[in-house]
């Protein structure tokens, strides 16, 4: 604990701390719409096409990587939103092919073209995250806090439309909202937090953030309204724990959090046994 | 006259379910469409509603327009069964558009919500969780969304599939009590006798051809076939 509190007092481990708990309410609150709307084979099919982006960013030495990580994973996003929409084993299919070819080509051009001495070690921290929060630059926590107010902001002003376009799309479509808006910002939005959440959980854990607090709370709550404030809760709480620990046991930063979050999963899941 | 179609052909991108379809449906009318599945009346309701384009031929509404005036009952889908949302929360997405422009449901949202929960009894149910209510008792939050929209005119795709006999004779009784207060009804249904006892005019879709006839008309035409 004291180690945790000595560790604190450096304003860089704050920050990051801080960036990381908004990356996880981010993603939470997401979370719920995408595994409502059984979207969340998309979160995990463009974390692989993030991480392709990334390395071609990497190959073409550009610095800021998130000109073109970000646009990259914002389209396939939306080729997803479409492909999905006519689902079947066709859809998947595609979808499976699309992320499994996103990593093949991201890790041979970081084969052919290496940029660093360590490549392992490059890949390794792109898809299971920074093994030390103290990585992060601190350009990527500037960009995390002001795309998560961003994304909850949007988030708060759209919420009852969202709400609508999830519980049921041709309802929603019926009464006059613009339904095919809706699902194209809820794939930008996804395809920003995935991005976001890579910095802290790397390419291949990000999903985790998305779906372990929505699937959480939804073992508690019934009202929408109170799945989507827990499962911020959940998140937060996991995140602020998970990075600490990480911090103080000296462990990966993302696995650390997702195995925070899987114990929260399994006592949700024992409340709820035992409540019914 | 609030609804008229003309030669109106429905159908998808890949090509038309039905075509042909004519029919002129009065103010306070109670429709049933009936026939077998597959031929159109889903399609011919999702385009009423506005979620699909008609691909040929005429559809107009009078003295309303489509989103002010249409409530819509889709059929259930996959993802409202398990899905974590409370009655009350459910009614208000009815008003989702009419907001005023606003992002947030206003005072006057949340008492006509409350009202049409009143008028289907099942304001005691506002704050229950809807993924654990009976087939029926969802069916009625449903409708009861549908009434938020709705100025005018009800579209109800097989409002009573699923539910046990006394939970569809109760969710008959609903529909004509809001059609008697002067509800347009259109209702997709798999029930012929209910048809013969609530409907005013019957749009039969047979093979690729429908015909709008009258309760009277469609009984004796019956008669005949038997």
């Amino acid at each position: 604990m004291n180690e945790l509190v000595q560790y604190l007092s450096y304003p860089f481990v704050r920050y990051a701390l801080a960036a990381g708990v908004l990356t996880a309410l981010c993603s939470s609150l997401l979370g719920v719409t995408l595994v409502l709307k059984r979207y969340s084979f998309i979160g995990d099919g463009l974390s692989h096409v993030a991480f392709g982006a990334m390395a071609i960013a990497a190959v073409l030495s550009i610095s800021e990587e998130m000109i073109v990580v970000l646009p990259l994973t914002m389209i396939c996003a939306v080729l997803m939103l479409k492909k999905g929409r006519n689902a079947g084993v066709k859809g998947d299919a595609a979808l499976a092919m699309l992320s499994v070819g996103a990593m093949a080509i991201g890790y041979l051009l970081l084969n052919i073209f290496p940029t660093s001495a360590n490549i392992s070690g490059d890949v390794c921290s792109t898809l299971f995250g920074s093994t030390s929060i103290l990585t992060l630059s601190s350009a990527d926590v500037v960009t995390c806090v002001i795309m998560s107010v961003l994304v909850t902001g949007i988030f708060i002003i759209m919420y009852n439309r969202i709400f609508a376009v999830t519980f049921d799309e041709d309802f929603a479509k019926a009464s006059g909202v613009n339904t095919e808006f809706y699902n194209l910002l809820i794939a930008v939005i996804t395809a920003v937090v995935i991005v976001l959440a890579m910095n802290l959980v790397g390419a291949l854990l990000t999903s985790a953030l998305i779906v372990f607090p929505a699937l959480s709370s939804m073992r508690l709550f019934d009202s929408f309204r109170k799945v989507i404030i827990s499962s911020a809760v959940i998140a937060m709480t996991a995140a602020f724990v998970g990075i600490s620990m990480s911090i103080v046991i000296s462990t990966p930063v993302g696995a650390t959090v997702v195995v925070v979050n899987i114990f929260i999963f399994a006592a949700c899941s024992a409340i709820r046994s035992v409540k019914k | 006259m609030q609804i008229q179609c003309k030669n109106l052909t429905v159908g998808y991108e890949d090509g038309p379910v039905a075509e042909k379809i004519n029919f002129e449906i009065e103010e306070g009318d109670y429709v049933y469409v009936v026939g077998d599945n597959g031929s159109g009346k889903t399609t011919l309701l999702k385009t009423l509603a506005g979620l699909i384009k008609p691909l040929d031929g005429l559809l107009t509404y009078e003295n309303t327009t489509k989103e002010a005036g249409v409530g819509y009952l889709p059929q259930h889908t996959q993802i409202q069964k398990d899905f974590p949302a409370s009655v009350a929360e459910i009614v208000l997405s009815g008003r989702v558009r009419k907001t005023g422009g606003g992002p947030f449901y206003n005072a006057e949202d949340k008492k006509t919500a409350q009202e049409k929960m009143k008028k289907l009894g099942i304001e005691n149910l506002a704050s229950k969780a809807y993924r654990n209510l009976s087939g029926g008792q969802q069916q009625r939050v449903l409708l009861a969304r549908a009434l938020c929209a709705a100025e005018s005119i009800l579209l109800l795709d097989e409002p009573v599939s699923g539910l046990d006999p006394a939970a569809a004779s109760e969710m008959y009784d609903c529909i004509r009590q809001l059609n008697d207060d002067g509800m347009t009804v259109i209702m997709i249904s798999h029930d012929v006798d209910s048809a013969l006892e609530y409907a005013d005019k019957i749009l039969e879709f047979r093979g690729n051809r429908t015909r709008f006839v009258s309760k009277e008309l469609y009984r004796s035409a019956r008669g005949n076939m038997k």
